[in-house]
């Protein structure tokens, strides 16, 4: 025999988090996921689809790839984990869970660059890694927002060659007010029906603040008390999504100290992403003995706000909003916890209100958390596409129910120099009930800044 | 030329995107939805993603000149290996090709690009009021070309036919690399009937880069109906009940108790777990017949030992009741690591003893076999689950299905090909055909493909290659005039 010298000796799967090769094995390659996934449609290309790059996976398990193949690292990042191969795959292929192991395992054996471990542990560890330092991160960005600084900055050129020109122009504008989980109750208006927690996560508590207040008005008028459980973290979606587990980890047995409680009846979460990985925690916990009961007992408790309102009903009857809208599926809400007939149902609820279903409304727009930002090419393509088949519906509104769709949906109407308003759907119900008793509500919202 | 030259070559003709080259890029293009035990791995040389027809017969031209296979593929999803590269080569994607160019409703055809998906295409159409009749459980993801290629038929052929059906005319490249139109609108053409020859050729013969398909009316009414039987027994004699009672459903398919459960799990279908198996009948037609048919398919159900019948009543509840059947290939991987399928169809009447006659075997061989069929034509699909790590196992699904395929035909049955006979189950054909026929299609093989550069090593049994035609047909004829042939 001849002996491999150590240079081109194939590397596969290895060390902590690598894919389960039962779960690859899942995969019969019968192709019926390929016209669900966003990036094989844009490219037509075996490599870019789901099917494809569980083969890949297989074959890097198999030792017939090698794990630093730049085919399969390439393949594992353009990859938007928007899971809409794994709700059309009849074999039960769990998708998402051999992505973001695959990814870990590039994480862990991949030389990083020096800038991406700074992007990393900037991002991850400093800003995520804590809710105290975002928000004062958030109160920092709104003053720079606000500044002569911001222009100054714009200008230079400075952000070009940080590679931060995109990044930039993504950012959301930050409110004055924040929804802080500090404590805070509110108490259900009419008759109470149950007590809940709402889940304030990083973007949504600063950024998306009047989301929040909406649903803590919905919520309440329909008979719950709301509370907002301090000590709540990031619910970790994006380190998970970019391969780092432990990360994840750590802030999953945070929320789960926070929020585990038996005066709960549900943890109620309007972010599409938080709400899938929150209800994830069991499956990102099942190795952790002293943390994989309570993080069954926890997710069982996990409740997407449409899902939930749904499921216990609407007690008050909103008012009629005379507004065209068209409804635009979060993938981490209609694939990944396969919430889709819920939305449509609170909508049709509201007196008026005209339903126009746009084309293709589960396509990935392109935001899949900060894909965008690792990916502008792909993100901007599936962008254009999904505001081509929202406008060509002309409804007046487009709605979401995702913070990270919103911004997306938001930075790309903006750059077509369109002012067509995007609102998160428990906003649309919200306005609907203030309608109920002051008309001037029933006007249609203007686009954000 | 050397590999590089021909690289810039092909690079030149379908644009750097559309060239895929890497050995490691290529790793996803060495299967389809076969299973890799039976078909292996076949990487081929280059994949290219032409988006004209020009560019088809470009690469094709190319191919000739230095003397490299020809594969065509469409998305991939066939089951017995057609779409692979056997001798390497160069495979044509045409999943790009995937415009529809022309929908004329006066004279009843739409012209469509091969890569367009069969249930996008149905989409399309479904405001006019028409659809693509055939429907393959795998309408979701495969191409109109792969439909061609395979002549694929789905549920809804009981009542409409299989895609040759509905294809009107071809534009083909043919192996020289020339372009040519076959048939036309008018449904009869002079001559030779070449469309009717390239559908069912898997690629062999030429390469489909445009297809006219026939526009058929949306039924005014649909309704569909699930029944649960005990067992299979008493719901082939149901089945045989309906077609005797005159009545024509657009489908009728069954699935047994192995089925029911995977895609119970899949998909929550409302598929009773209970029932040993279950029918799923669908009428269409004008408003009044359907609903007297369902009345009378129920009763006749019942009167066969259906303990539960139930009609679908609003567009969800239906596409859910298919769902469960459409899926049901891609669910078995919830019941095993690995499925083999085999397509056979046998006459109606001779349903239940063949599937007493599987049923043995599944025993026999300690493999279990899920059942899945097209009753309504006696068109069967036993799944033989295995584990391929397993040892031995292998060999006992060959020899198990071998075992099927020789029964069907004892009954009077045939193979189907509906998903292809490729390269996987291109042996089996000597079970069906005699020497004469498969020496009558060498010989057109050989008409169109001389030099045996396209998608070669598919459909024709091992030893039906050009060159040995001629040997085979002395031997046949030695054969038939009781000679030795020497
Ligand atoms: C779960 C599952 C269920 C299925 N159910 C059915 C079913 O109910 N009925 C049925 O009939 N089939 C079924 N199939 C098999 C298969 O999906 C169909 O035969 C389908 O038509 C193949 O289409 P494709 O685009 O995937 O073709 P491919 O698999 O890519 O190719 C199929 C063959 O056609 C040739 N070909 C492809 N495109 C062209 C072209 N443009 N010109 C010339 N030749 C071409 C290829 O060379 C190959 O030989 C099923 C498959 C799966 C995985
Ligand atoms: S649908 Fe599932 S089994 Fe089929 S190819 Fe996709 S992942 Fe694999
Ligand atoms: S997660 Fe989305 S992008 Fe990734 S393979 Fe699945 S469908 Fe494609």
């Amino acid at each position: 025999m001849v002996a491999v010298p150590e240079s081109t000796r194939v590397r596969g799967f290895s060390g902590r988090d690598a894919p389960s090769f039962d779960l690859i094995r899942k995969c019969v390659h019968c192709g019926f996921c390929l016209p669900s996934c966003p990036t094989y449609r844009i490219t037509w290309r075996e490599r870019s689809s789901p099917r494809g790059r569980i083969w890949l996976m297989k074959s890097v398990a198999e030792g017939r790839l090698d794990l630093l193949d730049p085919v399969f690292a390439e393949e594992m990042q353009l990859c938007l984990n928007c899971r809409a191969c794994e709700a059309v795959c009849p074999s039960g292929v769990h998708y998402g869970q051999i992505l973001e192991t695959s990814r870990a395992q590039l994480v862990q054996h991949r030389p990083q660059s020096l800038r991406e471990r700074l992007y990393r542990m900037l991002g991850f560890r400093i800003l995520l890694g804590d809710m105290h330092r975002f928000r004062t991160a958030n109160k920092l960005l709104r003053w720079y927002q606000r500044s002569p600084l911001r222009t100054l900055v714009r200008r230079s050129g400075i952000l070009r060659v940080l590679g931060l020109e995109h990044a930039e122009a993504m950012l959301p504008t930050i409110p004055a007010r924040f929804v802080v989980p500090d404590g805070r109750f509110f108490p259900a208006e009419n008759e109470r029906r149950g007590r809940v927690a709402l889940f304030t996560g990083c973007v949504m508590s600063t950024a998306y603040a009047h989301v929040h207040e909406a649903t803590i008005r919905v919520l309440t008028r329909n008979g719950f008390d709301v509370v907002l459980v301090s000590g709540q973290q990031c619910c970790g979606a994006l380190h998970v999504h970019s391969g780092e587990l432990e990360q994840g980890r750590e802030l999953a047995r945070r929320n789960i100290e926070a929020l585990e409680s038996p005066y709960l009846d549900a943890v109620i979460v309007n972010a599409a992403g938080c709400g899938a990985m929150l209800k994830e925690y069991p499956q990102l916990l099942q190795l952790d003995h002293s943390y994989s009961e309570r993080a069954r007992a926890f997710a069982v408790k996990v409740r997407d706000v449409l899902e939930f309102l749904v499921e216990r009903g609407l007690t008050a009857q909103p008012g009629a909003l005379p507004w065209s809208v068209t409804y635009q599926e979060p993938c981490h809400l209609a694939h990944a916890q396969r919430i889709t007939q819920q939305p449509r149902v609170l909508l049709r609820a509201i007196p008026q209100l005209r339903i126009v279903e746009m084309a293709e409304s589960a396509l990935c727009c392109g935001s899949a958390g900060i894909y965008n930002l690792l990916q502008p090419d792909m993100a901007s393509a599936l962008l254009e596409r999904k505001l081509d088949n929202a406008l060509a519906t002309g409804a007046e509104v487009i709605v979401s129910a995702n913070p990270g769709c919103m911004l997306q949906l938001e930075a790309g109407l903006r750059a077509r120099g369109l002012r067509v308003p995007v609102l998160h759907l428990i906003e649309v119900l919200d306005r609907a009930y203030t309608a109920a008793t002051v008309p001037a509500a029933r006007a249609l919202p203007v686009a954000a800044e | 030329m050397d590999r590089a030259a021909l690289r810039t070559r092909l690079s030149e003709i379908v644009g750097p995107d559309g060239l895929l080259d890497d050995p490691d890029e290529l790793l996803v293009y060495e299967y389809d939805a076969s299973d890799e035990v039976f078909a292996g791995y076949h990487r081929p040389d280059f994949t290219v993603l032409p988006q004209t027809a020009e560019q088809v017969s470009a690469v094709v031209r190319l191919a000739n000149e230095v003397g490299l296979p020809v594969i065509p593929r469409g998305a991939g999803t066939g089951l017995a290996g057609g779409a692979l590269a056997l001798r390497g080569g160069i495979l044509i994607v045409l999943t790009r090709m995937n415009r529809i160019l022309e929908v004329n409703e006066r004279d009843g055809y739409a012209i469509v690009e091969p890569g367009v998906i069969n249930l996008e295409l149905s989409t399309a159409l479904q405001p006019r009021g028409y659809f693509f009749a055939p429907d393959p459980a795998s309408q979701r993801a495969c191409t109109v070309g792969g439909n061609v290629g395979n002549n694929s038929g789905g549920p809804h052929c009981l009542k409409y036919g299989v895609t040759t059906n509905h294809i009107l005319g071809l534009e083909v490249v043919l192996p020289d690399g020339e372009r040519i139109w076959t048939g036309g609108p008018v449904p009869e053409t002079p001559g030779v009937d070449l469309t009717g020859v390239l559908v069912g050729s898997e690629g062999t013969l030429g390469i489909v880069t445009k297809v006219m398909v026939r526009l058929t009316r949306l039924p005014e009414a649909v309704s569909v109906l699930l029944a649960a039987f005990p067992d299979i027994e008493t719901a082939s004699h149901a089945t045989s009940a309906i077609i005797a009672a005159g009545i024509l459903p657009a489908a009728l398919e069954m699935m047994d108790h192995l089925t029911i459960k995977a895609v119970e799990d899949a998909f929550h279908a409302g598929y009773p777990r209970e029932a040993g198996a279950v029918l799923l009948v669908e009428l269409d037609g004008l408003q009044e017949i359907v609903a007297d048919n369902t009345q009378r398919v129920a009763e006749l159900c019942r009167q066969h030992s259906a303990w539960e019948v139930r009609v679908a009543r609003t567009k969800e509840e239906r596409d859910l009741l298919w769902l469960g059947r459409k899926s049901a290939f891609g669910a078995m991987g919830r019941l095993a690591p690995n499925y083999y399928l085999v397509d056979t169809t046998v006459p109606r009447t001779k349903l239940p003893a063949t599937m007493r006659r599987v049923e043995e075997l599944s025993r026999e061989y300690r493999l279990p076999i899920a059942n899945v069929f097209h009753a309504g034509d006696g068109n069967l699909h036993p799944l033989v689950l295995f584990d391929r790590h397993r040892p031995g196992e292998v060999e006992r699904v060959l020899e198990c299905t071998t075992e099927i395929l020789r029964y069907c035909v004892d009954v009077g049955g045939t193979l189907s090909g509906e998903h292809g006979i490729g390269f996987e189950k291109r042996d089996y054909m000597t079970l069906v055909f005699t020497t004469e026929d498969l020496c009558a299609m060498a010989g057109l093989k050989r008409s169109f493909d001389p030099r045996e550069l396209f998608n070669p090593e598919k459909v024709l049994p091992t030893g039906f290659r050009c060159g040995e035609v001629a040997v085979l047909r002395q031997q046949a004829l030695a054969q038939r005039f009781g000679l030795e042939y020497v």
